[in-house]
């Protein structure tokens, strides 16, 4: 399997303090499913942080895409990110736009034009179960539903990278289970998915995923052992 | 991807993409401020076109226009000083449209003073000898010169009178309030660009959030920028628009106020025809401004991201 991601010596450092993440080395192989765990404050949202491209490590390198991003030039780098899904754990939702339209948003990047987009949009909707609010702006939909507009957002350009920060946690169990469903489904067409959860018990419900767990900024677990398929890791 | 078969869809409504930034401007006072701006540009331009017009006018009938002034009171000897001038005007070189001035014409000009039943024959008036005098600049003052000397040969009490001598300094002092006017657009110009700066900075702060996503969904700075250069235009279009109408009823009310003042000098400060041309290419050369301040300062702004 090819690699999509892979981090040697890499370190972050916000300001002058001590290292937010530190000599993290390991890959991801392309279309795999993994799962991002730690306690909190163990540096999970930075690590995503530095795989969507929203920060670049203080040392170490970062290839994505066989591409050394960390010397990426800037205005290389929305091609990059146009490749890359992103579930936010804070949805960041266009606050005035329709759920419709934020999750038409990463075409409208694209190029996609007003009429190509609808009809994704809208199948990318009832396949969240929000065909009835597509027309319904953030601040009337509740956390649950905010978040799968955000998913619906992620996923609709078919990214080659998804990466969601805490993407069931604002939703009950059932619409957890066909999230991650959802997320399987995307994994299955060749989408490498990288989830960052506290949620145990997503943990043993994808087939083959795989854990990467973080703490205090530094991987703990052995690579070798993060290739187990299935392995139950509380 | 596994799908759920599309369900029938119940509307027929179009579909209208929604802004990316919210409705209504994003630019505070920014337009009203240019509106502002925009008034006083139009103003100051017109006015220092028109003086500049003005100034112009005043050189061309001052540079080459002389009048001799035959200050004899004895009228008979004044009258044969007037035709032997006007026969030595004749014949020195450089000189043309040689005029005596109406005695009626005298008479009305000193009416206002000396009241309109008066007889010019009853007081010792000059007598006045209008001609053009064309020699070179450089030569002008030595010319004169002679001429008033040969002119004194004729009568010790005639003098000739340069109209440049008096008339240079007004001609100069309106050419100094015309460049004041221009000068005063320039900087208008630049406070324009500079409420635009900030503008552009407070929009790019209000809205660092939307950028910020849009950004990690791949967004360009160049989309970025041309959704706010956008419609940062039409605020100052609006702004521009506001200005500049307002600014040529005053022209207008203005110009109309002066047609109806009997003076030369006033009459002279009119707004040539190419002012017509020049003076709408301001709102849109107020929007370019506006365009080009937005696009440095957005894209300054954006390049400190990643």
């Amino acid at each position: 399997m090819a690699t999509i991601v892979q981090f040697e010596n890499v370190g972050l450092r916000y300001g002058p303090g001590a290292e937010t993440l530190s000599d993290l080395s390991f890959s991801l192989d392309e279309g795999a499913f993994y799962f991002l765990t730690g306690a909190s404050g163990a540096g999970k949202t930075s690590l995503l942080k530095l795989l969507y491209l929203a920060q670049r490590p203080s040392r170490g390198a970062i290839r994505l895409f066989d591409a050394d991003v960390v010397t990426l030039p800037r205005e290389r780098l929305p091609g990059f990110r146009r490749r890359i899904g992103v579930v936010f754990q804070d949805f960041r939702l266009v606050p005035h736009l329709s759920a419709f339209d934020n999750v038409a948003l990463p075409l409208r990047i694209a190029g996609v034009s007003d009429d190509q987009l609808r009809a994704p949009v809208e199948e990318m909707l009832h396949w969240v179960g929000l065909t009835d609010r597509a027309r319904a702006f953030p601040a009337t939909l509740s956390g649950g539903e905010q978040q799968r507009v955000a998913i619906a957002r992620a996923v609709i350009g078919r990214p080659e990278l998804l990466v969601a920060d805490e993407p069931t946690g604002n939703v009950d169990q059932d619409m957890a289970t066909r999230l991650i469903t959802l997320f399987e489904a995307l994994n299955k067409l060749g989408t490498t998915i990288v989830v960052a959860t506290h949620d145990v018990d997503l943990l043993g419900k994808v087939a083959g995923a795989q854990m990467l767990r973080l703490a205090r900024g530094r991987l703990v677990q052995p690579e070798s052992l993060l290739r187990s398929p299935s392995r139950s890791v509380g | 991807m596994t799908r759920p078969p599309a369900q029938p869809q119940p509307q027929a409504r179009p579909y209208t993409p929604g802004s990316l930034l919210p409705q209504g401007r994003i630019t505070g006072p920014m337009p009203w401020v240019i509106a502002i701006m925009m008034f006083l540009t139009v103003l100051a331009s017109a006015a220092g076109i028109a003086l500049d017009h003005a100034a112009r006018t005043l050189s061309a009938d001052i540079s080459d226009r002389i009048t001799i002034q035959v200050a004899e009171a004895d009228g008979d000897a004044r009258a044969r000083a007037v035709r032997r001038i006007v026969t030595l005007l004749g014949e020195t070189e450089g000189v043309g449209n040689i005029a005596i001035v109406p005695e009626a014409e005298l008479s009305a000009q000193l009416a206002p003073w000396l009241g309109s039943d008066m007889k010019i024959s009853d007081i010792p008036i000059p007598a006045l000898i209008d001609a053009d005098f064309s020699v070179p600049q450089d030569q002008r003052d030595a010319r004169i010169a002679t001429l008033d000397r040969a002119v004194k040969e004729i009568n010790a009490q005639a003098r000739v009178e340069a109209h440049a001598t008096y008339l240079a300094p007004l001609a100069r002092l309106v050419g100094a309030i015309s460049l004041l006017s221009f000068g005063s657009v320039a900087l208008m110009a630049i406070a324009t660009g500079a409420v635009v700066v900030l503008a552009a900075r407070g929009a790019h702060a209000t809205h660092r959030g939307t950028i910020d996503i849009m950004h990690m969904l791949g967004a360009t700075d160049a989309q970025v920028v041309r959704l706010f250069q956008q419609r940062m235009m039409f605020d100052a279009l609006f702004g521009a628009v506001i200005g500049f109408t307002g600014a040529v009823v005053v022209i207008l009310a203005v110009g109309r106020s002066m047609a109806a003042v009997a003076s030369d000098l006033v009459q002279s400060v009119s707004l040539p025809a190419f002012a017509w041309i020049f003076l709408p290419m301001l709102p849109l050369a107020g929007v370019g401004v506006a365009w080009l301040s937005a696009r440095i300062t957005l894209q300054r702004a954006l390049q400190r991201s990643l």
